[in-house]
């Protein structure tokens, strides 16, 4: 590994001086940036650790919304009471998610900004435009069964690997962050950029900015649940993933929340399909409409055009299932 | 170099450590502590479990200085009915994933314990009692063995589970 200075600062105001400088990036629970370091594919210079920044806390807010630190450890969020009650997606999300290992170790913080990535973005032989901008995508009629089909370009089709991001996404998160600049709020799916051609910019993060917390919205009525098919039963990636959150009155999609993991370059809020679904019958054949005028957009490869089909058919069984648990919780 | 101090398996070390030094290599080839196994060096394995302040997780990936302060377990201070029982079950076969597997196991009772779901657990709500089968297989999911000795390995954590507590 290239060598880099350590800080573990101890509040906010030293951290963002200290990891503002180019050749800084701030440091979770490292179970994806030391990787791509001693792969050589991330090099800093200097790392700011933020697991002393006292940001581990998930505390309810006056209006019902849920704070939680960015240093909470993903373990820690899945097993917390209001999560498990009020935003049982979520939960599952995260237990879905890597091992019981890396679990303890991730931040929500570094779950949120982990690269996106595909096989060709670890291989120096390979060309990769994340890796070397302008060297070109391997990954386009390469190994590509892992691989994007919303969202993706002609530059750039790894997808995005978090399941965590997914269950953020349906339920309307906010990304609270400080930088040198001050504080902003930035919602889950403004967080994350489509590759475009700067597939190498994942996000739309300032210079120094640092997460300090994600906010939910007060819990849904609506029952919720995240559903992911994959090549194990465990401590894989996913394949396709669905995030739900579905309220039925009078055989009516009252409430509707929808996000894919698995098939976007970024966790994707399936807009189209809720448009479609919110207000209509809520039936088999209307779940099936919605998922394939969703994925009606994708981009396929030589790969992953299975993918497509798998994402229709987990998005009519988790909205049917949901549908089948019917009224209450 | 920047000087830590960990307490290894109950006794104080002081060392000093490069950043980029992870747990692991600090483990094994600095001190010479090398029941922690490089199966992978990338997360993927489990190999490299030990417990640091009671958690499980993977020194491969934890870089040495950021458990300045710690309490790490490593197999080598590991003494419980867990051992016992793998060979009772024939819970390895070449023995090399087996540190890792144990320190995991004890890592995970105590958050079976502690009522931490996992993705099987159902409603969210951790049954009392030794967990299920399928509870282990999911929350064990992190540590492979090649030689595929996992239902051994299953039988022997159910044996002990329950008496986690020393
Ligand atoms: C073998 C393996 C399997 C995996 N399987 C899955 C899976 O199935 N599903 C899944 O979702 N994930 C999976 N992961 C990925 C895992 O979830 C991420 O590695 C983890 O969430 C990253 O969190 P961290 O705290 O370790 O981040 P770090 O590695 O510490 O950081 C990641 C990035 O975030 C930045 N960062 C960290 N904290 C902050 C902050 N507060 N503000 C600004 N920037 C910050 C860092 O600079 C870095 O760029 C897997 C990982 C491995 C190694
Ligand atoms: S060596 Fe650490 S997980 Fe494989
Ligand atoms: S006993 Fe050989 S790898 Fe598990």
């Amino acid at each position: 590994m290239k060598p880099f200075t350590y800080l573990k600062p101890h509040d906010i105001e030293a951290a963002i001086p200290a990891g503002t400088p180019p050749g800084t990036k701030y440091l979770g629970g490292g179970t994806n940036l030391v990787d791509l370091m001693r792969e050589g594919i991330e090099q800093p210079d200097h790392l700011v650790d933020i697991t002393g920044l006292h940001l581990d806390g998930i505390e309810e807010l006056p209006d019902g919304s849920l704070r939680i630190g960015a240093a909470v450890r993903n373990s820690t969020l899945a097993a917390h009471p209001k999560v498990r009650k009020g935003y049982r997606v979520l939960s599952e999300a995260l237990l879905s998610g890597a091992s019981g290992q890396l679990r303890n170790m991730a931040t929500v913080g570094g779950n949120l900004l982990q690269r996106t990535r595909c096989p060709y973005f670890y291989s120096d032989a390979a060309a990769c435009n994340k890796r070397q901008p302008g060297s070109g995508c391997d990954a386009l009629d390469g190994f590509n069964r892992s691989c994007a089909v919303l969202g993706v370009s002609d530059s750039c089709i790894a997808a995005h690997p978090s399941d965590m991001c997914v269950a953020l996404s349906a339920l309307d998160a906010v990304v609270h962050v400080q930088g040198p600049g001050g504080t902003r709020e930035i919602p889950l799916t403004e967080l994350h950029r489509l590759p475009g051609d700067t597939p190498n910019i994942e996000n739309t993060l300032e210079a120094g900015e640092l997460v300090t917390a994600v906010v939910l919205p007060p819990p849904l009525s609506a029952r919720s649940t995240y559903r992911k098919v994959r090549d194990r039963a465990s401590y894989a990636f996913a394949l396709a993933s669905v995030a739900a959150a579905l309220e039925i009155e009078d055989d009516k999609v009252t409430r509707i929340r929808l996000a894919l993991g698995g098939v976007g370059t970024k966790p994707w809020r399936a807009y189209e399909a809720e448009r479609l679904l919110l207000g209509g019958p809520a039936d088999e054949q209307a779940y099936r409409r919605a998922a394939e005028a969703e994925l009606a957009a994708a981009t396929v490869r030589a790969g992953n055009a299975f993918k497509v089909t798998l994402a229709e058919a987990t998005i009519v069984a988790v909205l049917r299932d949901l549908s089948k648990a019917g009224a209450g919780s | 170099m920047t000087e830590i101090q960990i307490k290894l398996n109950g006794s104080v070390e002081r060392i000093d450590v490069d950043p980029w030094v992870s747990l692991l290599d600090l483990l094994r080839e600095t001190l010479k502590i090398t029941g922690p196994k490089k199966g992978c060096d990338q997360g993927a394995c489990g190999a490299c479990t030990v417990l640091a302040d009671g958690r499980r997780i993977n020194a491969c990936l934890a870089l040495a200085v950021a458990y300045d302060g710690s309490e790490i377990t490593t197999i080598e201070g590991v003494s419980h009915p867990i051992q016992e029982a793998f060979i009772h079950r024939d819970g390895f076969q070449c023995g090399y994933c087996t540190p890792g597997q144990i320190c995991s196991a004890l890592g995970m009772l105590g958050e079976y314990q502690a009522g931490m779901p996992s993705a099987v657990t159902e409603a969210g709500e951790v049954p009392a009692g030794k967990p299920s089968p399928e509870e282990i297989r999911e929350r064990m999911s992190g540590n492979l063995c090649r030689c595929g000795a996992y239902n051994g390995i299953i039988m022997a954590i159910q044996d002990v589970a329950g008496t986690e507590n020393r």
